[in-house]
């Protein structure tokens, strides 16, 4: 630990610095992290437009047989209740790990209703399953679910309380479907706004919406829903092993892009526009036909959906595979125009589908935000 | 000060910010002078003797409040209300009953140590906010006891509450329920019972 101390405190503080002075500084930037406090209330939930935190658990809730609107509401008054105070650096109501709750480290805690929950409150649900694709492999136990709650913060032992006190909040009401822990890069590995790896070691996800109330927030339909939007969570898992044989020049091919800038492969930096029609000295796309990028292309750039994705990489099997992928998270205003076409080019189409495998799925009405005396889905759930 | 009690009941439970405020307000209206003809002629505090006492106790009542309230939830039988009483006055505030709809028998209770087994009992002379203090009711610590609960109380539920003010008027406020599954403390009958 002493040694990732001076080194971190080396690189920001220069290595001019004298070295009494190193361990002051890099406590006091560990303290700035955990301090930081992202806003609860708002005409949005936080936790989609929210600079990615490094840390998620995106939890999957079936209420209970028997589970009506009445207990709806109250699961919700609850948990909305847990959120604001959390997030806010406050324990929980009757925390029984207070001191767990000091350091919000960036905490955001989103809500999302699957059709399952508009079923049992009685309400006409805004969002229903995606159609089956061709590539899905699709498991039970990663799919589906009544109620997503998306935890992420900059710390893991914070997003482990937040996550506790949920679960002991719903659980009068809900079973545990699956839960799913992420990670991006810890807080201060690299500058903000850096678009993160994934663990195939591809750039992913430069390309997201600029115009958030046109492609993501909802302005029309049910007067509940809106602010709110439409979340599509899928588990990809990455066959690493068989990546691993795959030589440099065609993971470029496969992608698009160049490995270490990012750079669509007619450009040079990772923000260029892709060139889909430049050819090769054989008359062959220099972006081939069948590359990711060319099949995940919105049209439409003001249809384009804003993926916030995080890595997942569980315990390592026996003989060394990886269990390793990309928990996919989406947010659009509108799933069947804006999601089911591009991931229907993709099953069609992807020359990534020979590394990769969605194994999970569901689809959720995120409720828009709440006023420091509501809940979130107030609107949706005593209109 | 009679309507602050009302103001408190219909605000949502959660609004902790709120009821701090309420608080304040209600605080300094008590310093602020023009309420001495609302003063309750038997306002006298039980506290120990104090220069603002006559003061602070016409602003006493309804200066008491509550944040955080919940109540432990129970299929039926025994179960217990929490929270953090605030006292901004400068008198200590004596709490001596409580009732709730959801159990004919309340009472204020303590957890002491009794040869080494922690127990709960009535706590003779009620219970205490400190003036300009606290006190917090808590598992473990003073709370506010339900016997013969026969509805069950579901978490999430409002529950409403008053306790009431030795020398004032009552404190109204509605209780969340929530799961908790300590608390578990023996209950022993009063000694003088």
């Amino acid at each position: 630990m002493g040694a990732a101390i001076s080194r971190r405190s080396l690189l920001a503080g220069g290595a001019a610095l004298p070295v009494a002075a190193i361990p002051g500084q890099a406590v006091a930037a560990a303290a700035g992290t955990g301090d930081a406090v992202e806003p609860f209330h708002g005409p949005h939930q936080a936790g989609i437009a929210t600079a990615p935190q490094a840390h998620a658990v995106f939890l999957g809730l079936d209420l209970l047989p028997g589970t009506g609107k009445e207990a709806v509401v109250r699961l919700m008054r609850l948990l909305t209740d847990d959120a604001r105070r959390l997030t806010q650096g406050r324990p929980a109501l009757a925390d029984t790990e207070p001191e767990l709750a000091v350091s919000p480290a960036r905490l955001t805690v989103t809500f999302g209703f699957g059709p399952g929950l508009f079923a049992a409150a009685g309400v006409t649900s805004p969002v229903r399953a995606l159609p089956a694709f061709e590539t899905d492999r699709l498991q039970d136990r990663w799919s589906g679910g009544d109620l997503l709650v998306q935890l992420c913060a900059d710390d893991p032992m914070t997003v482990a309380h937040a996550l506790r006190m949920i679960v002991k909040d719903a659980r009068a009401f809900a079973a545990v479907r699956w839960s799913q822990r992420g990670f991006r890069r810890a807080a201060g590995t690299q500058a903000p706004g850096t678009t993160q790896r994934n663990l195939m070691g591809q750039l992913d996800g430069t390309v997201n919406p600029s115009n958030l109330d046109r492609s993501v927030w909802l302005g029309d339909g049910p007067e509940g829903m809106r602010g709110g939007t439409t979340m599509v969570l899928r588990r990809i898992r990455m066959k690493l092993e068989q990546w691993d044989a795959a030589d440099r020049s065609a993971r470029e091919f496969t992608i698009g892009r160049r490995l270490d800038t990012g750079a669509p492969l007619t450009g040079r930096d990772e923000r260029d526009e892709p060139d889909f029609d430049r050819l090769n000295q054989l008359g062959f796309p220099v972006i081939p036909e069948f590359a990711h990028i060319r099949r995940a292309r919105a049209a439409d750039a003001g249809q384009r959906i804003l993926r916030r994705p995080y890595n997942y990489d569980e315990p390592v099997g026996a003989d060394g595979t990886a269990d390793s992928g990309l928990i996919f998270a989406s947010y659009q205003a509108d799933i069947e125009r804006q999601f089911v076409p591009v991931q229907r080019r993709l099953a069609e189409g992807d020359l990534l589908n020979e590394w990769i495998t969605p194994i999970g799925s569901a689809v959720f009405a995120i409720p828009p935000g709440c006023t420091p005396e509501g809940w979130i889905g107030d609107r949706l759930l005593t209109a | 000060m009679s309507g602050v009690p009302g103001w408190r009941k219909a605000l949502p439970v959660f609004s902790r910010h709120v009821l701090m405020l309420v608080a304040a307000l209600v605080a300094v209206s008590a310093c602020g002078g023009g309420r001495q003809a609302e003063q309750p002629p038997q306002a006298a505090t039980s506290a120990s003797a104090s220069p603002a006492r006559a003061g602070a106790a016409s602003g006493q009542a309804a200066a008491l409040s509550i944040t955080d309230p919940w109540v432990k939830t129970t299929k039926k039988g025994m179960t217990a209300a929490f929270g953090t009483l605030v006292n901004p006055t400068d008198s200590d505030i004596t709490i001596v009953a409580g009732s709730t709809p959801l159990s004919s028998r309340v009472e204020l209770h303590e957890v002491v140590d009794s040869g080494g087994k922690m127990i709960m009992r009535p706590k003779e002379g009620g219970i205490v906010v400190p003036a300009r203090g606290t006190h917090e009711l808590r598992p473990g610590g003073d709370h506010i006891m339900l016997m013969d609960v026969t509805k069950e109380v579901k978490p999430g539920v409002e529950v409403p509450f008053t306790l009431t003010v030795k020398g004032g008027s009552p404190l109204e406020f509605t209780a969340v329920g929530k799961d908790f599954a300590g608390g578990r403390e023996d209950y022993q009958p009063g000694m003088k019972h």
